[in-house]
């Protein structure tokens, strides 16, 4: 009899040892419940983009992101899509951990699921969707458990259109023109000179290449491979990836020791 | 009795002397005064004929704006001028000090100084005291051997370059430089970018602002434009200006001595003690 009740115990405790080393998340869409979980929770990225630069211009939204992914300080993916179309109405762009960008778009694909099985002519537009993410992420941070993202959120609907921004710790609001990490430093400046009401395409694309250029001239995570997607009433298009020209023959580049030899 | 040293001289190098003295007085509470730092936007740029400097005017001490029309391009020699950012007192001094070895160096000599020259002392010094006098330079000049421009970092290394920006505001500033920067730029291409270079950081940086200094290095002369710019006047100043129409107004001229009215009375033995 007591053989049978140490053995039963022995079971509770390797039950238990199991559920703490495994511990497995409930999954509700928002994260982990446990106490115990504190080493489940975000605490570093991992996998990181940088920045996300995007526009309102005449007929839309114009938005570009290059397409590295660092891993730490190696630069590890050289193909990675930060930007995705969400549903028919939204372009999403997001800089931070890849992984919790997917993770993202996996709860923006059940949302517009459920929306759809409605079945009304109706669709969840880019302020639904700006509003969803500013929820989630929010929500996120007071569990201390981030998503650890910038995002950007473009869209046209019925002729509005929308361009918003919501951060890691759920900060969120509405411009036209926003840009995530170093961009806020080296792209907002030239955006806030610039920027105009009634760009054409081109113009907002050559605008758009001259902040990512800056860019890619001192942030030390930026790849010279971008992408430039297009939002209007009519759809997203995702450009092919393409590489901007630099110009590195600068005199003093080429000879910096000119009339003071032995220096640097 | 106190033992007595021989008093050495220094062996050269750094001197931490008063560093035990500064951790003492931290142990027993006292906070150290913050620096006034120059949260600053400073850049230079080479242009067809020599070299264009700007700074912003704004000296922060924490979140305040302690000063809000401050010189920051300090003058060396007179074809070199230095933009300083970083720790006030540091900037000052040490260009300050410069300044004088130049001058020195130059009655020695009996020649013009040259940029390299008031690098190199700029650097040994800083790099002296490793990290700890926090001025960050935007060096410029033009010498014999042609235009020349630098930046200094606190910790004493240097680079040469076609343009250079510095200070919390320098990512704003590099932004306006790296998308519009050509060689062989006119003197009023040069001025107008090195204008606009400023005022991104002024509107972009909460550590710069007020107004926009320039100045022009070219062969043989300088001219130093004080407040070029002016972008952010009072909005709005008394129209009827300041005017004090009541002067003093004289309402008596007669004269009451007070030794009459007041009776002093010596009391034996209430002297004054001393």
């Amino acid at each position: 009899m007591t053989m049978e009740l140490w053995l039963e115990q022995e079971e509770e405790a390797d039950r238990e040892t199991f559920e703490m080393t495994f511990m497995i998340p409930i999954e509700n869409g928002h994260g982990v419940k446990n106490a115990e979980a504190d080493s489940q929770r975000t605490l570093y990225p991992y996998v990181t983009g940088t920045s996300v630069v995007a526009i309102k211009y005449k007929d839309g939204i114009l938005m570009a992101s290059d397409m590295g992914g660092s891993y730490g300080s190696t630069l590890r993916y050289k193909n990675i899509e930060r930007m995705k179309a969400i549903g028919k109405h939204s372009l999403l762009g997001a800089s931070g951990e890849i992984s919790d960008f997917q993770e993202i778009l996996r709860y923006l694909d059940e949302l517009m699921l459920n929306d759809n099985m409605w079945d009304d002519g109706n669709s969840l537009g880019p302020k639904e969707v700006h509003n969803y993410l500013t929820r989630v992420m929010y929500n996120r941070r007071n569990k201390f458990n981030p998503l650890w993202n910038t995002l950007v959120l473009g869209g046209v609907k019925n002729g509005e259109k929308y361009l918003g921004m919501v951060s890691m710790i759920g900060v969120s609001f509405e411009d036209n023109h926003v840009a995530t990490g170093f961009g806020n430093h080296l792209a907002r400046p030239i955006l806030r000179d610039e920027w105009r009401e009634d760009l054409s395409f081109e113009e907002g694309v050559k605008l758009l290449e001259k902040c990512m250029r800056v860019l890619l001239y001192r942030d030390r995570s930026a790849i010279n491979k971008l992408q430039i997607a297009k939002m209007t009433e009519e759809g997203v298009t995702v450009s092919e990836p393409y590489s901007l020209k630099t110009f590195w023959d600068f005199k003093a580049f080429t000879n910096p020791t000119v009339g003071a030899e032995g220096s640097w | 009795m106190s033992q007595s040293y021989v008093d050495l001289p220094p062996k050269g190098g750094f001197s931490f002397d008063l560093c035990k003295r500064n951790d003492m007085l931290t142990q027993k509470g006292l906070k150290a005064p913050s620096f006034l730092k120059t949260g600053t936007t400073i850049v230079g740029l080479i242009f067809k004929d020599g070299v264009i400097l700007g700074a912003d005017t704004r000296a922060t001490e924490g979140p305040i704006v302690a000063d809000k029309n401050c010189e920051k391009i300090h003058y060396m020699a007179p074809n070199i001028y230095c933009c300083g950012a970083g720790t006030a007192a540091d900037t000052e001094a040490v260009t300050d000090m410069v300044s004088s070895q130049l001058r020195l160096h130059r009655y020695q000599t009996g020649r013009d100084s040259r940029v390299i020259t008031a690098l190199t002392l700029l650097k040994k010094h800083l790099f002296g005291y490793q990290g700890h006098v926090s001025a960050a330079l935007v060096l410029g000049g033009v010498d014999i051997t042609g235009p020349h421009l630098h930046t200094i970092y606190p910790h004493g290394s240097t680079d040469t370059l076609p343009f250079a920006t510095m200070g919390s505001g320098s990512l704003a500033a590099m932004s306006v430089f790296e998308a519009k920067y050509k060689e062989g730029l006119t003197r009023d291409e040069g001025i107008k970018l090195v204008a606009e270079a400023i005022c991104s950081g002024i509107f972009n940086d909460l550590g710069s602002g007020s107004n926009v200094d320039i100045c022009v290095i070219t062969k043989g002369h300088k001219e130093y434009l004080r407040n070029y710019m002016e972008p952010n006047p009072r909005t709005y100043v008394s129209s009827k200006g300041y005017s004090f129409t009541k002067k003093t107004e004289v309402l008596l001229t007669k004269i009451t001595p007070l030794s009459e009215r007041v009776e002093i009375v010596e009391v034996a033995g209430e002297a004054m003690e001393e």
